[in-house]
Protein backbone atom coordinates (compact mmCIF):
# COMPACT_ATOMS: atom_id res chain seq x y z
CA UNK A 1 0.00 0.00 0.00
CA UNK A 2 1.10 3.51 -0.77
CA UNK A 3 1.10 4.63 2.85
CA UNK A 4 3.84 2.16 3.85
CA UNK A 5 6.29 3.59 1.30
CA UNK A 6 8.84 6.04 2.55
CA UNK A 7 7.55 9.57 2.27
CA UNK A 8 8.02 12.87 4.05
CA UNK A 9 4.33 13.80 3.76
CA UNK A 10 2.52 13.79 7.10
CA UNK A 11 0.08 10.95 7.81
CA UNK A 12 -2.82 13.44 7.87
CA UNK A 13 -1.85 14.84 4.47
CA UNK A 14 -1.74 11.32 3.04
CA UNK A 15 -5.12 10.41 4.56
CA UNK A 16 -6.76 13.60 3.28
CA UNK A 17 -5.28 12.92 -0.15
CA UNK A 18 -7.16 14.71 -2.91
CA UNK A 19 -10.11 15.39 -0.62
CA UNK A 20 -13.63 14.06 -0.75
CA UNK A 21 -15.07 13.30 -4.19
CA UNK A 22 -18.43 14.77 -3.05
CA UNK A 23 -20.11 11.89 -4.89
CA UNK A 24 -20.93 8.25 -4.44
CA UNK A 25 -24.42 8.69 -3.00
CA UNK A 26 -26.05 8.58 -6.44
CA UNK A 27 -24.16 5.39 -7.23
CA UNK A 28 -25.26 3.88 -3.90
CA UNK A 29 -28.87 5.01 -4.34
CA UNK A 30 -29.17 3.87 -7.97
CA UNK A 31 -27.78 0.47 -7.05
CA UNK A 32 -30.55 0.04 -4.45
CA UNK A 33 -33.18 1.51 -6.80
CA UNK A 34 -32.35 -0.91 -9.64
CA UNK A 35 -32.16 -3.77 -7.12
CA UNK A 36 -35.73 -3.05 -6.03
CA UNK A 37 -36.84 -2.72 -9.67
CA UNK A 38 -35.11 -5.99 -10.58
CA UNK A 39 -37.19 -8.05 -8.12
CA UNK A 40 -40.54 -7.79 -10.00
CA UNK A 41 -38.84 -7.43 -13.41
CA UNK A 42 -36.74 -10.58 -12.97
CA UNK A 43 -39.82 -12.51 -11.83
CA UNK A 44 -41.69 -11.25 -14.92
CA UNK A 45 -38.73 -12.23 -17.12
CA UNK A 46 -38.68 -15.76 -15.68
CA UNK A 47 -42.45 -16.07 -16.20
CA UNK A 48 -42.08 -14.91 -19.84
CA UNK A 49 -39.28 -17.43 -20.48
CA UNK A 50 -41.35 -20.24 -18.91
CA UNK A 51 -44.34 -19.30 -21.09
CA UNK A 52 -42.17 -19.25 -24.22
CA UNK A 53 -40.42 -22.60 -23.61
CA UNK A 54 -43.53 -24.76 -23.85
CA UNK A 55 -44.58 -23.40 -27.23
CA UNK A 56 -43.06 -23.30 -30.72
CA UNK A 57 -40.94 -20.61 -32.38
CA UNK A 58 -43.89 -18.69 -33.87
CA UNK A 59 -45.74 -18.66 -30.54
CA UNK A 60 -42.64 -17.39 -28.77
CA UNK A 61 -42.31 -14.55 -31.32
CA UNK A 62 -45.97 -13.68 -30.88
CA UNK A 63 -45.46 -13.55 -27.11
CA UNK A 64 -42.55 -11.09 -27.38
CA UNK A 65 -44.56 -8.98 -29.86
CA UNK A 66 -47.32 -8.32 -27.34
CA UNK A 67 -46.87 -4.78 -25.94
CA UNK A 68 -46.91 -5.70 -22.24
CA UNK A 69 -44.31 -8.47 -22.65
CA UNK A 70 -42.07 -6.29 -24.83
CA UNK A 71 -42.19 -3.41 -22.36
CA UNK A 72 -41.43 -5.70 -19.40
CA UNK A 73 -38.49 -7.22 -21.29
CA UNK A 74 -37.11 -3.78 -22.22
CA UNK A 75 -37.42 -2.53 -18.64
CA UNK A 76 -35.70 -5.64 -17.31
CA UNK A 77 -32.85 -5.31 -19.82
CA UNK A 78 -32.22 -1.66 -18.99
CA UNK A 79 -32.54 -2.06 -15.21
CA UNK A 80 -30.42 -5.23 -15.09
CA UNK A 81 -27.69 -3.82 -17.35
CA UNK A 82 -27.46 -0.61 -15.30
CA UNK A 83 -27.40 -2.62 -12.07
CA UNK A 84 -24.69 -4.87 -13.53
CA UNK A 85 -22.55 -1.87 -14.45
CA UNK A 86 -22.92 -0.28 -10.99
CA UNK A 87 -22.15 -3.55 -9.17
CA UNK A 88 -19.16 -4.42 -11.34
CA UNK A 89 -17.72 -0.94 -10.82
CA UNK A 90 -17.78 -1.48 -7.04
CA UNK A 91 -15.87 -4.76 -7.47
CA UNK A 92 -13.30 -3.06 -9.72
CA UNK A 93 -12.82 -0.23 -7.20
CA UNK A 94 -12.41 -2.81 -4.42
CA UNK A 95 -9.77 -4.97 -6.06
CA UNK A 96 -8.06 -3.19 -8.97
CA UNK A 97 -5.47 -0.75 -7.67
CA UNK A 98 -3.10 -0.49 -10.62
CA UNK A 99 -3.33 1.80 -13.63
CA UNK A 100 -5.71 -0.79 -15.11
CA UNK A 101 -8.49 0.61 -12.94
CA UNK A 102 -9.60 3.36 -15.33
CA UNK A 103 -9.40 0.97 -18.29
CA UNK A 104 -11.48 -1.58 -16.35
CA UNK A 105 -14.12 1.02 -15.45
CA UNK A 106 -14.33 2.10 -19.11
CA UNK A 107 -14.52 -1.50 -20.36
CA UNK A 108 -17.19 -2.25 -17.77
CA UNK A 109 -19.37 0.63 -18.97
CA UNK A 110 -18.89 -0.27 -22.64
CA UNK A 111 -19.71 -3.92 -21.95
CA UNK A 112 -22.93 -3.08 -20.08
CA UNK A 113 -24.06 -0.67 -22.82
CA UNK A 114 -23.23 -3.23 -25.52
CA UNK A 115 -25.16 -6.03 -23.79
CA UNK A 116 -28.14 -3.73 -23.22
CA UNK A 117 -28.08 -2.42 -26.81
CA UNK A 118 -27.94 -5.92 -28.31
CA UNK A 119 -30.77 -7.19 -26.09
CA UNK A 120 -32.95 -4.10 -26.70
CA UNK A 121 -32.33 -4.38 -30.43
CA UNK A 122 -33.41 -8.04 -30.40
CA UNK A 123 -36.70 -7.25 -28.63
CA UNK A 124 -37.42 -4.25 -30.88
CA UNK A 125 -36.62 -6.24 -34.03
CA UNK A 126 -39.10 -8.94 -33.02
CA UNK A 127 -41.72 -6.40 -31.98
CA UNK A 128 -41.46 -4.02 -34.94
CA UNK A 129 -39.42 -6.04 -37.45
CA UNK A 130 -42.45 -7.69 -39.00
CA UNK A 131 -40.85 -11.14 -38.98
CA UNK B 1 -4.63 -5.80 -7.73
CA UNK B 2 -5.22 -6.90 -4.16
CA UNK B 3 -2.46 -9.27 -3.00
CA UNK B 4 -3.60 -12.64 -1.72
CA UNK B 5 -0.21 -14.18 -0.90
CA UNK B 6 2.56 -12.93 1.36
CA UNK B 7 5.87 -11.73 -0.10
CA UNK B 8 8.83 -14.10 0.59
CA UNK B 9 10.23 -12.08 3.48
CA UNK B 10 6.86 -12.04 5.23
CA UNK B 11 6.16 -15.77 5.16
CA UNK B 12 5.82 -17.06 8.70
CA UNK B 13 8.32 -19.76 9.76
CA UNK B 14 8.11 -22.23 12.65
CA UNK B 15 9.88 -20.64 15.61
CA UNK B 16 11.30 -21.74 18.91
CA UNK B 17 9.48 -24.02 21.37
CA UNK B 18 10.32 -22.71 24.85
CA UNK B 19 10.69 -25.20 27.73
CA UNK B 20 7.67 -26.04 29.86
CA UNK B 21 7.62 -24.58 33.36
CA UNK B 22 9.06 -27.12 35.81
CA UNK B 23 6.63 -28.91 38.09
CA UNK B 24 3.56 -27.36 36.49
CA UNK B 25 0.53 -29.63 36.16
CA UNK B 26 -1.95 -27.28 34.49
CA UNK B 27 -0.23 -26.04 31.33
CA UNK B 28 -1.65 -24.24 28.26
CA UNK B 29 0.32 -23.79 25.03
CA UNK B 30 0.55 -20.33 23.45
CA UNK B 31 1.58 -19.95 19.81
CA UNK B 32 2.69 -16.36 19.36
CA UNK B 33 3.78 -14.38 16.28
CA UNK B 34 7.29 -12.98 16.58
CA UNK B 35 9.02 -10.52 14.30
CA UNK B 36 12.04 -8.36 14.97
CA UNK B 37 12.81 -5.55 12.51
CA UNK B 38 16.50 -5.60 13.45
CA UNK B 39 17.54 -9.21 12.80
CA UNK B 40 16.60 -9.46 9.11
CA UNK B 41 14.75 -12.75 9.71
CA UNK B 42 11.29 -13.78 8.56
CA UNK B 43 8.46 -13.68 11.09
CA UNK B 44 8.12 -16.86 13.14
CA UNK B 45 5.65 -18.46 15.54
CA UNK B 46 7.09 -19.34 18.96
CA UNK B 47 5.49 -21.81 21.34
CA UNK B 48 5.30 -21.00 25.04
CA UNK B 49 3.86 -23.07 27.88
CA UNK B 50 2.08 -21.16 30.62
CA UNK B 51 1.55 -22.56 34.12
CA UNK B 52 -2.14 -21.77 34.60
CA UNK B 53 -1.92 -22.24 38.37
CA UNK B 54 0.58 -19.37 38.48
CA UNK B 55 -1.23 -17.05 36.03
CA UNK B 56 -4.39 -14.92 35.92
CA UNK B 57 -7.41 -15.90 33.78
CA UNK B 58 -7.02 -13.49 30.86
CA UNK B 59 -4.84 -13.72 27.75
CA UNK B 60 -3.02 -10.55 28.84
CA UNK B 61 -2.14 -12.26 32.12
CA UNK B 62 -0.53 -15.05 30.11
CA UNK B 63 1.42 -12.58 27.94
CA UNK B 64 2.72 -10.84 31.06
CA UNK B 65 3.58 -14.26 32.56
CA UNK B 66 5.57 -15.11 29.41
CA UNK B 67 7.37 -11.76 29.39
CA UNK B 68 8.22 -11.96 33.10
CA UNK B 69 9.11 -15.62 33.41
CA UNK B 70 10.02 -17.09 30.01
CA UNK B 71 11.05 -14.58 27.35
CA UNK B 72 11.51 -10.91 28.17
CA UNK B 73 11.95 -10.01 24.47
CA UNK B 74 8.26 -10.65 23.69
CA UNK B 75 6.86 -7.24 22.75
CA UNK B 76 3.25 -6.11 23.11
CA UNK B 77 1.26 -3.04 24.14
CA UNK B 78 -0.75 -3.03 27.35
CA UNK B 79 -1.84 -0.46 29.87
CA UNK B 80 -5.14 -0.46 31.75
CA UNK B 81 -5.77 -4.27 31.80
CA UNK B 82 -9.53 -3.60 32.04
CA UNK B 83 -10.74 -2.94 28.48
CA UNK B 84 -10.78 0.85 28.50
CA UNK B 85 -7.47 1.89 26.92
CA UNK B 86 -7.51 -0.33 23.82
CA UNK B 87 -3.75 -0.89 23.88
CA UNK B 88 -3.71 -4.69 23.92
CA UNK B 89 -5.84 -5.21 20.77
CA UNK B 90 -4.52 -8.24 18.88
CA UNK B 91 -5.68 -11.25 16.90
CA UNK B 92 -6.43 -14.04 19.39
CA UNK B 93 -7.73 -17.44 18.27
CA UNK B 94 -8.52 -16.02 14.83
CA UNK B 95 -10.47 -12.93 15.92
CA UNK B 96 -9.42 -9.43 16.87
CA UNK B 97 -10.07 -8.62 20.49
CA UNK B 98 -8.53 -7.15 23.63
CA UNK B 99 -6.12 -9.52 25.39
CA UNK B 100 -7.12 -8.08 28.77
CA UNK B 101 -10.84 -8.89 28.51
CA UNK B 102 -10.49 -12.24 26.70
CA UNK B 103 -10.40 -15.29 28.97
CA UNK B 104 -7.77 -17.90 28.10
CA UNK B 105 -10.38 -20.67 28.37
CA UNK B 106 -12.51 -18.99 25.68
CA UNK B 107 -9.81 -19.25 23.03
CA UNK B 108 -8.37 -22.75 23.19
CA UNK B 109 -10.50 -23.99 20.27
CA UNK B 110 -7.39 -25.54 18.67
CA UNK B 111 -6.04 -26.86 21.97
CA UNK B 112 -3.67 -23.91 22.10
CA UNK B 113 -3.97 -20.12 22.11
CA UNK B 114 -2.81 -18.55 18.84
CA UNK B 115 -1.88 -14.86 19.05
CA UNK B 116 -0.99 -12.59 16.13
CA UNK B 117 -0.84 -8.80 15.74
CA UNK B 118 -3.88 -6.97 14.30
CA UNK B 119 -4.18 -8.11 10.66
CA UNK B 120 -3.00 -6.17 7.62
CA UNK B 121 -1.21 -3.42 9.51
CA UNK B 122 2.53 -2.78 9.26
CA UNK B 123 4.20 -4.53 12.23
CA UNK B 124 6.57 -2.56 14.44
CA UNK B 125 7.69 -5.60 16.45
CA UNK B 126 6.01 -8.86 17.53
CA UNK B 127 2.43 -7.99 18.53
CA UNK B 128 2.79 -4.22 18.06
CA UNK B 129 1.14 -2.85 14.89
CA UNK B 130 1.83 0.57 13.39
CA UNK B 131 -1.46 2.49 13.80
CA UNK B 132 -0.18 5.84 12.47
CA UNK B 133 -2.57 5.90 9.53
CA UNK B 134 -5.49 4.79 11.70
CA UNK B 135 -4.93 7.71 14.06
CA UNK B 136 -4.50 10.13 11.13
CA UNK B 137 -7.82 8.92 9.73
CA UNK B 138 -9.41 9.61 13.09
CA UNK B 139 -7.91 13.13 13.06
CA UNK B 140 -9.21 13.66 9.51
CA UNK B 141 -12.87 13.49 10.62
CA UNK B 142 -12.16 16.30 13.13
CA UNK B 143 -13.54 14.53 16.20
CA UNK B 144 -14.46 17.55 18.26
CA UNK B 145 -17.51 19.79 18.72
CA UNK B 146 -17.73 22.38 15.94
CA UNK B 147 -19.95 25.42 16.39
CA UNK B 148 -20.41 28.90 14.93
CA UNK B 149 -22.95 30.19 17.47
CA UNK B 150 -21.09 32.15 20.19
CA UNK B 151 -20.27 29.91 23.09
CA UNK B 152 -22.89 29.97 25.85
CA UNK B 153 -21.88 31.23 29.28
CA UNK B 154 -22.14 27.87 30.98
CA UNK B 155 -22.35 24.96 28.57
CA UNK B 156 -23.86 23.60 25.33
CA UNK B 157 -27.13 22.10 26.48
CA UNK B 158 -28.52 18.82 25.22
CA UNK B 159 -31.85 17.09 25.88
CA UNK B 160 -31.91 13.71 27.55
CA UNK B 161 -33.21 12.13 24.29
CA UNK B 162 -30.42 13.69 22.22
CA UNK B 163 -27.83 12.52 24.72
CA UNK B 164 -29.17 8.98 24.41
CA UNK B 165 -28.39 9.05 20.69
CA UNK B 166 -24.69 8.95 21.62
CA UNK B 167 -25.08 5.67 23.50
CA UNK B 168 -23.42 2.84 21.61
CA UNK B 169 -21.05 5.39 20.02
CA UNK B 170 -19.20 7.19 22.81
CA UNK B 171 -18.04 3.88 24.31
CA UNK B 172 -15.63 3.28 21.40
CA UNK B 173 -12.04 3.15 22.69
CA UNK B 174 -10.36 3.22 19.24
CA UNK B 175 -8.63 -0.14 19.73
CA UNK B 176 -8.82 -0.75 15.94
CA UNK B 177 -10.14 -4.31 16.34
CA UNK B 178 -13.02 -3.54 13.95
CA UNK B 179 -11.12 -1.66 11.26
CA UNK B 180 -8.38 -4.29 11.06
CA UNK B 181 -10.97 -7.09 10.80
CA UNK B 182 -12.62 -5.47 7.78
CA UNK B 183 -11.63 -6.94 4.36
CA UNK B 184 -12.62 -3.69 2.69
CA UNK B 185 -10.20 -1.86 5.01
CA UNK B 186 -7.50 -4.45 4.19
CA UNK B 187 -7.79 -3.85 0.44
CA UNK B 188 -8.45 -0.09 0.50
CA UNK B 189 -7.26 1.12 3.91
CA UNK B 190 -5.38 4.00 2.31
CA UNK B 191 -8.66 5.59 1.12
CA UNK B 192 -11.47 3.87 3.06
CA UNK B 193 -11.80 5.34 6.56
CA UNK B 194 -12.83 2.03 8.11
CA UNK B 195 -15.51 1.13 10.69
CA UNK B 196 -13.92 2.65 13.81
CA UNK B 197 -13.35 6.07 12.26
CA UNK B 198 -16.79 6.08 10.58
CA UNK B 199 -18.43 5.21 13.91
CA UNK B 200 -16.59 8.18 15.40
CA UNK B 201 -17.71 10.33 12.45
CA UNK B 202 -21.32 9.33 13.13
CA UNK B 203 -20.86 10.12 16.82
CA UNK B 204 -20.28 13.77 15.79
CA UNK B 205 -22.88 13.78 13.00
CA UNK B 206 -25.62 12.75 15.42
CA UNK B 207 -24.54 15.07 18.25
CA UNK B 208 -27.36 17.63 18.64
CA UNK B 209 -24.88 20.31 19.80
CA UNK B 210 -22.70 20.13 16.67
CA UNK B 211 -23.27 22.75 13.95
CA UNK B 212 -21.09 21.29 11.21
CA UNK B 213 -23.21 18.29 10.19
CA UNK B 214 -23.39 19.32 6.53
CA UNK B 215 -19.64 19.89 6.22
CA UNK B 216 -18.97 16.60 7.95
CA UNK B 217 -21.24 14.81 5.45
CA UNK B 218 -19.52 16.65 2.56
CA UNK B 219 -16.17 15.35 3.71
CA UNK B 220 -17.42 11.78 3.97
CA UNK B 221 -19.33 11.71 0.67
CA UNK B 222 -16.82 9.74 -1.33
CA UNK B 223 -16.83 6.36 -3.10
CA UNK B 224 -13.83 5.30 -0.99
CA UNK B 225 -14.01 7.14 2.34
CA UNK B 226 -17.56 5.93 3.10
CA UNK B 227 -18.95 3.71 0.37
CA UNK B 228 -16.30 0.95 0.61
CA UNK B 229 -18.44 -0.47 3.44
CA UNK B 230 -20.23 -3.50 2.00
CA UNK B 231 -21.87 -4.51 5.32
CA UNK B 232 -19.55 -7.50 5.78
CA UNK B 233 -20.23 -7.09 9.54
CA UNK B 234 -16.86 -8.35 10.83
CA UNK B 235 -16.65 -5.04 12.69
CA UNK B 236 -19.76 -5.73 14.77
CA UNK B 237 -18.71 -9.36 15.31
CA UNK B 238 -15.32 -8.54 16.82
CA UNK B 239 -15.94 -5.28 18.71
CA UNK B 240 -14.76 -6.03 22.27
CA UNK B 241 -17.10 -3.32 23.57
CA UNK B 242 -20.14 -4.85 21.86
CA UNK B 243 -20.70 -1.84 19.57
CA UNK B 244 -22.05 -1.94 16.02
CA UNK B 245 -19.98 0.20 13.61
CA UNK B 246 -21.82 -1.26 10.58
CA UNK B 247 -25.07 0.22 11.88
CA UNK B 248 -23.43 3.62 12.36
CA UNK B 249 -22.15 3.48 8.76
CA UNK B 250 -25.64 2.55 7.51
CA UNK B 251 -26.99 5.58 9.38
CA UNK B 252 -24.44 7.83 7.66
CA UNK B 253 -25.45 6.44 4.25
CA UNK B 254 -29.08 7.11 5.14
CA UNK B 255 -28.22 10.72 6.04
CA UNK B 256 -26.50 11.06 2.65
CA UNK B 257 -29.61 9.85 0.81
CA UNK B 258 -31.96 11.88 3.01
CA UNK B 259 -30.25 15.16 2.17
CA UNK B 260 -30.62 14.43 -1.57
CA UNK B 261 -34.24 13.26 -1.73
Amino acid sequence: MASTKHTLRTPLSRVRGLGSARSGTSHFWHQRLTAVANVPLALAFIAIVVCATGSGYEEALALVRSPLVAILLLLFILSAAYHMRLGMQVIIEDYVHSGAKVAAVIANTFFAVLVAAAAVFAVLKITFGGM
Amino acid sequence: MAKFSLPKNSQIKEGKAWPKPEGATNVTAFRIYRWNPDDGQNPRVDTYYVDRDDCGPMVLDALIYIKNKIDSTLTFRRSCREGICGSCAMNIDGANTLACTKAIDECTSKGEVRIYPLPHMPVVKDLVPDLTRFYAQHASIEPWLKTTTPEPEKEWRQSREDREKLDGLYECILCACCSTSCPSYWWNGDRYLGPAVLLQAYRWLIDSRDEATGERLDNLEDPFRLYRCHTIMNCANVCPKGLNPAKAIAEIKQMMVTRQL
